[in-house]
């Protein structure tokens, strides 16, 4: 199923509530199954947003919230993972990819009733760009070191220029949401935009460009939003979407819980399922629920070692066992001991693949394939060692000085599969005569040590990649970004291979042609399996379920997973003859 | 006499389950940490007496497991071929322990008796047990041991100096009765070293445990002590020149004693209990080294509490642990109990 989006020219199909308006709206026709309206979503949010303001949210349940909310100009198909037209009808680039044209449709009004215009988007990346706004998607709309230009050519039309060609440019458009500029200008010029839109705001003073509209909140319980009547996409019947009158968030703090509350049907759909949460659901039939297995994803799970560059006077123990961390032979030692299958087997029950490098086989488009597969091997894995200087000494490795191999492993507490997972690799590593300890810390004591006070020997976490795009990867792969977390931030590459490595993104960065980008980054991910900076150990499958009556569901493995087409989703069975 | 019976059985369940934990090396037919990573949640393995063809074997046997082929870990016994169980088997210690050891029982590979089932990494759940009984049974009692000995010389110090002794003691004790025991354990945590061997978590259980509760047995103790002072063959030896030193040695040291019996077992299992609970929420002792509270740790997950009821076998452990405990020392009060019956 492809979900293609296809434009229709004005005038064909006009929204009942928007055909009061004086100028009839440029909608956008969807061709996917016509759906029923009516009827509410019931999804759960594992904790509540901090906001709903998009300039300032990073956490992932705001973001949640406020994409139904807001709209952007140009959107990732979340299934095609492809580009195409949103509130901007269509782009143009001009031949030296430094200058960008995009032209809005007309008609087009927040959910409070204002007209949008060139203005709007002009404002929008004023707000996003503004430091005292610490918006952090700042650092994407800044290119070249230059921040991006933006001008208005006329009423539907607006100008971006780049001080340096920037491959894939369309992408960064997509989830920064278009403020309304006649509610915010004034709380912007004074500077406090950023404390505007909280959760507690009134619903009226919110307004967005999204397919739903701020209702109710009720305070550690839930959030409700309703049917934006301005929406600007219809289906091919010329109806205005969404279908659903509502749509409810619900607070349900934990994994387990979101399973009880799912399967009591207090909820409609569920997303990020553990694996042997899936697999009981998936045990009680029911002709209900709909569980899926979308396959692999984009998160990758990882272990790492402080590779940090420490003052030996503070952390002397860190510091004395780095001279093992930073020797590539060990690390590849470890890798090569590590059971990646065992993994897959005994913490998601075979829903998970091993990881050979960073990226994901979910990530069809970047996968460098030609990266030999992980295979466990305790003799290479001995070999490297003996030849490293280290010595197996009664059950027990020792380093060249004679001192017994011992670390220890920091996970989040509150993560059961990577606290399994480490205790797998303590297993491992016992093979080799290395003492590993697994440590389960609360979440922000973890990233503080990782990111802060660099007290740590490894570390097992896993990152979530937004978008396949390689520039997602941009601040974990080169050595100066905030989350190349084995060395957060670092000022100088560790290496002749991590400085290749830099230079390999930078370029594939400015390059547009996306057969040599493919090729810098296929590099790239070889560089990263011989030096093994991080060892990439697996990534799970894609879990998700929904109640089978509900209609146009097409989870992906993109972020929302589910709620990506919510302006499509609708229920089959008529609300008044649901149980 | 009814009561006897009871303290005897009670002391002899008691004894045997002690004597199990002590043994565990012997009585557990693999190692606590021994993962069999294509066995994760395996069910108890049945043992069988009449093969398929109807023939009675007087020695049980199992059969080999086999995988279902899926992904959600459902297993069959492979029925092509018996593994008799065999008794007082020599096996090879894992990596990292000290040569070979004689165990009860075991099959031959590719079998593998598990006779309470498998956790998430293919550990018998068995030889998890009675090696977890060894930290939670005697921190209980190594606890216990501490918190009487501090209450008893504390107890008995303020009950015989009394004055300013007492009130000094007494308020110190009801400062301890208020401490948050609980965040006290995540004070001493968060101090110590980010790693803690299975040892030294050990210890600090104990005597966190121990040295914050000595108060309420010293409270008793010290009224005990405080009456049996008054009493006129206390003061007529203290009258012939009897010293503090002989006075409480002689004559009130062996009054409290009945006490210290009976309030140890009372103590003992809620001190189990309370090394239980930490290590549940992860204060205690670390994986891979089990202890009943970390065992029951995995009951926290959703899947683990509907799918997989052997996971429970440490909570109903500790049911006929604490009856036996509770019958103790019911027996033992009204047996020794309180001097003044």
């Amino acid at each position: 199923m492809r979900a293609v989006l296809a434009l229709a020219i004005a005038l064909l199909a006009v929204p009942a509530s928007a055909q009061k308006a004086a100028a009839p709206a440029e909608v956008l026709r969807t061709d996917h199954e016509v759906g029923r309206r009516g009827g509410r979503l019931v999804y759960a949010l594992r904790s509540e947003p901090k906001t709903l303001n998009p300039v300032i949210a990073f956490d992932i349940n705001s973001r949640e919230v406020i994409g139904r909310i807001h709209s952007d100009l140009i959107h990732i198909d979340r299934q095609t993972q492809r580009t195409g037209p949103a509130l901007a009808k269509s782009w143009s680039v001009s031949p030296d990819g430094l200058h960008y044209t995009l032209l809005l449709r007309s008609g087009l009004r927040f959910s409070n009733g204002q007209p949008l215009d060139a203005d709007d988007v002009v404002f929008t990346f004023r707000c996003f760009l503004d430091e005292r706004n610490a918006s952090p998607q700042r650092d994407l709309l800044i290119i070249g070191g230059k921040p991006i230009g933006v001008r208005k050519v006329d009423a539907l039309r607006v100008a971006f220029d780049l001080a340096q060609p920037y491959a894939a440019a369309e992408r960064i458009f997509d989830s920064l949401a278009i403020l309304p500029r006649r509610l915010l200008e004034k709380a912007q010029d004074e500077g406090r935009l950023g404390s505007v839109w909280g959760l507690t705001t009134p619903p009226a003073e919110v307004a967005g460009l999204g397919p739903f509209r701020l209702k109710s909140y009720v305070p550690g319980e839930r959030i409700v939003l309703e049917r934006n009547p301005y929406y600007w996409k219809v289906d091919s019947t010329g109806r205005a979407l969404p279908y659903l009158d509502e749509l409810v968030f619900l607070l349900v703090p934990s994994d387990d819980a979101q399973v009880v509350r799912f399967k009591a049907g207090e909820t409609d759909v569920i997303s990020r399922l553990s694996a042997p949460n899936f697999s009981v659901l998936s045990g009680e039939a029911s002709r209900a629920r709909h569980l899926e297995d979308l396959g692999a994803g984009l998160d990758y799970t990882f272990l790492f070692f402080n590779l940090n560059d420490l003052d030996a006077s503070k952390l002397p123990e860190v510091a004395r066992k780095q001279a093992w961390f930073k020797q590539t032979a060990f690390r590849q030692a470890v890798s090569a001991a590590i059971d990646r299958a065992g993994m897959v087997r005994l913490v998601y029950q075979g829903r998970a693949t091993p990881l050979a490098g960073h990226v994901t086989p979910g990530n069809r488009l970047w996968l460098n394939t030609a990266l030999p597969r992980p295979q466990r091997s305790l003799a290479r894995a001995r070999e490297l060692l003996a030849r490293a200087g280290f010595a197996l000494d009664n059950g027990q490795l020792r380093d060249a000085g004679g001192a017994p191999v011992t670390f220890t492993i920091v996970t989040n507490a509150a993560n059961a599969a990577r606290v399994q997972m480490a205790t797998i690799i303590q297993d491992d590593l016992r093979e080799l005569g290395m003492q590993a300890q697994v440590v389960p810390l609360e979440n922000r004591a973890l990233l503080d040590r990782v990111l802060k006070t660099h007290d740590y020997d490894a570390a097992l976490m896993a990152i979530a990649s937004g978008d396949a795009d390689p520039n997602s990867e941009m601040s974990v792969v080169v050595s100066s970004g905030p989350t190349h977390l084995w060395r957060p931030a670092a000022s100088t590459p560790l290496g002749p291979w991590e400085k290749e490595i830099d230079d390999l993104m930078q370029r594939q960065l400015v390059t547009l042609d996306g057969t040599a980008r493919k090729r810098l980054y296929d590099r790239v991910q070889e560089l990263m399996v011989e030096n093994l900076p991080m060892i990439p150990l697996v990534s799970p499958n894609v879990l998700v379920g929904a109640k089978s009556d509900l209609g146009n569901y097409r989870p992906a493995i993109l972020d929302p997973q589910i709620l990506w087409n919510v302006d499509e989703l609708f229920w089959r069975t008529p609300p008044a003859a649901r149980p | 006499m009814k009561v006897p019976g009871k303290l005897t059985l009670a002391a002899s369940i008691l004894g045997g389950v002690h004597v199990a934990a002590l043994a565990a090396g012997f009585l557990a037919p693999y190692g606590p940490t021994e993962q069999s990573r294509a066995w994760p949640y395996a069910p108890p393995t049945r043992l069988h007496f009449v093969d398929d063809v109807g023939r009675l074997h007087l020695r049980p046997f199992v059969y080999a497991l086999a995988d279902d082929g899926t992904v959600s870990g459902r297993y069959h016994e492979d029925r092509s071929q018996l593994f008799p169980i065999r008794f007082l088997v020599r096996s090879s210690a894992a990596l990292g322990g000290s040569g070979e050891r004689w165990r009860l029982f075991g099959v031959d590979e590719p079998a593998r008796v598990f006779l309470l089932g498998t956790d998430g990494f293919g550990r018998d759940q068995l030889s998890r047990l009675l090696h977890g009984a060894r930290i939670s049974l005697f921190a209980g009692l190594l606890a216990t041991g501490i918190s009487l000995g501090l209450g008893w010389v504390l107890g008995t110090v303020a009950g015989f100096y009394g004055r300013w002794t007492d009130t000094v003691l007494m308020r110190a004790a009801d400062v301890f009765l208020a401490l948050p025991w609980l965040y006290l354990l995540f004070a001493v945590r968060a101090v110590l070293p980010l790693h803690l061997s299975a040892d030294q978590a050990f210890l600090m259980l104990v005597l966190v445990i121990g040295l914050v509760d000595w108060a309420r047995p010293a409270r008793l103790v010290r009224g005990l002590v405080l009456s049996e002072r008054e009493r006129n063959y206390v003061r007529a030896a203290r009258g012939f020149g009897a010293s503090d030193w002989y006075l409480v040695r002689r004559h009130i040291a062996p009054q409290t004693f009945g006490l210290l019996l009976t309030q140890a077992a009372l103590l003992v299992p809620q001190y189990i209990l309370a090394e239980v609970t930490l290590s549940f929420l992860g204060l205690g002792v670390g994986e891979p080294v089990p202890s009943w509270g970390n065992m029951l740790a995995a009951l926290q997950r959703y899947h683990v509490l509907s799918s997989y009821w052997w996971m429970w076998a440490p909570g109903l452990a500790l049911v006929p642990v604490f009856l036996s405990y509770s019958a103790l020392s019911e027996a033992l009060h009204s047996r020794v109990g309180p001097a003044s019956s």
